[in-house]
């Protein structure tokens, strides 16, 4: 059950085939749109403002719609060439004010500073913690993204994130990439009880500390305010491999109560992999302990 | 490419202290049509390098904008038809955008600013 980012680089991944599949696919039309809803309501625009926003990752183009829908025009950036072909003949078949830029969000954004009302990003950040050529260090990368960013936004502006990542360690990164250059704010996360529609969505103010909206459906679940200096209190323990819709066909059922790596949890994983016939380390009191002096 | 995202690009190359404006390079040009939306043009007009966009606007054939905008102007049907052509309707389809101060190049294809860099760029 791979990831897409485990397959290949982004821009070889979403390649011709792949994009058509994607543009196609109404599904992934309805998920996508559904969350890029959420992530404009995110940014919290005061009403009737009309303004530009910046889409990071923009794909073919279907964030960018929903943003249209809203009253706002747009610019996106991508590293597939061929999502940009699509989201070029749809901006035109359209007459939509969208428009799109090629570019490595890795290596910055490239635009003047000051200019977008805000940003959206839609399922695309976390293939910043991906290291697919060898001159990539993903930290440096993603302190270049949020560098530029920030500049572009207009001061006080917000930048939504809604992204994927595979690891309670890949969101630390990302998120304190974020703070290190300035933002404020934290992670919401939208249904954290369901496997299937839980969503993280990193929310950022640029210069001005943000009031975190509460997740939907997420009666004891919000996650902290992340405040520059300060670690998320308990950024490791929630269970952060959502299932993605769309990528992957295949249901995870697992316990979700249940925090990853805890004695509770290695224990039931190494009960299914008995299961499943696989040999397994027998229990002691050490199983699901922390082992110390490790990185 | 709109000219609105003209107006906005910057070359950010590895030790270019000033890449803006870019220099636009026209192979071909389309007008595309898009619904106007006055305020969204009232509201852009404050982030907008005027004087790059009005030379980008001549460049691509649309003259008449005037060398500064005021308030009275931002309600006027005639500006603003002219100033939404312009920045939201002319498409750079085929092209190049040419960084001022290292001659650097980025291609227009399809509509779409190339701005990939290589490795020793970033
Ligand atoms: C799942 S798609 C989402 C597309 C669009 N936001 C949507 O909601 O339909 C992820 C996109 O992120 C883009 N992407 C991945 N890494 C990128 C990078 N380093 N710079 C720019 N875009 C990137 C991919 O090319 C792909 O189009």
């Amino acid at each position: 059950m791979s990831r897409p980012e485990h397959v290949s680089p982004p821009e070889l991944f979403y390649n011709e085939r792949e994009a058509s599949k994607y543009a196609r696919s109404t599904r992934m039309m309805q998920i996508q749109s559904q969350i890029s809803e959420r992530a404009l309501e995110l940014l919290n625009l005061p009403d009737n403002t009309h303004g530009l926003l910046l889409d990071v990752g923009c794909g073919t183009g279907m964030s960018g719609s929903v943003i249209e829908e809203n009253g706002h025009a747009w610019i996106g950036v991508d590293i597939s060439k061929d999502m940009l072909d699509i989201a070029a003949t749809n901006i035109k078949d359209e007459g939509s004010d969208g428009d799109v830029v090629h570019r490595d969000m890795g290596t910055g954004l490239g635009f003047r500073g000051g200019v977008f009302d805000g940003a959206i990003s839609i399922s695309a950040v976390q293939w910043l913690c991906y290291s697919s050529h060898k001159e990539h260090v993903p930290k440096l990368r993603l302190k270049r993204f949020f560098q530029e960013l920030y500049g572009a936004l207009r001061r006080g502006a917000r930048a939504v994130l809604q992204l994927y990542p595979e690891t309670p360690q890949q969101m630390e990164l990302i998120t304190s990439a974020a703070m290190a250059v300035g933002f404020t704010g934290g992670v919401v996360v939208d249904y954290p009880n369901s496997a299937k529609a839980k969503k993280f969505y990193l929310v950022l103010s640029a210069g001005q500390p943000t009031q975190l909206p509460r997740g939907k459906d997420g009666a004891g679940e919000e996650r902290p305010l992340f405040h520059p200096g300060r670690r998320s209190a308990n950024a490791d323990t929630v269970d952060y491999e959502s299932e993605r819709r769309g990528f992957r066909g295949k249901k995870r059922s697992r316990n979700e109560d249940v925090n990853i790596k805890s004695r509770e949890w290695v224990m039931n994983k190494k009960d299914r992999q008995r299961r499943q016939g696989k040999e397994v380390a027998r229990d002691s009191k050490y199983s699901g302990r922390r082992r110390k002096g490790k990185f | 490419m709109k000219l609105l995202t003209h107006n906005m690009l910057k070359c950010n190359v590895k030790g270019v202290n000033n890449g803006y404006p870019l220099k636009i390079e026209v192979t071909t040009k389309e007008i595309r049509e898009t619904e106007m939306n006055p305020a969204f043009l009232q509201g852009i007009v404050e982030k907008l390098e005027w004087p790059v966009f009005r030379a980008a606007a001549a460049q691509l054939g649309e003259e008449g904008l005037p060398e500064a905008v005021t308030p009275e102007l931002l309600e006027q049907e005639d500006f603003l038809k002219k100033f939404h052509r312009a920045l939201l309707e002319v498409v750079v389809v085929e092209g190049a955008l040419i960084c001022p101060e290292s001659g650097r190049k980025f291609t227009i294809t399809n509509g779409i600013p190339n701005m990939l860099l290589n490795e020793d760029e970033v």
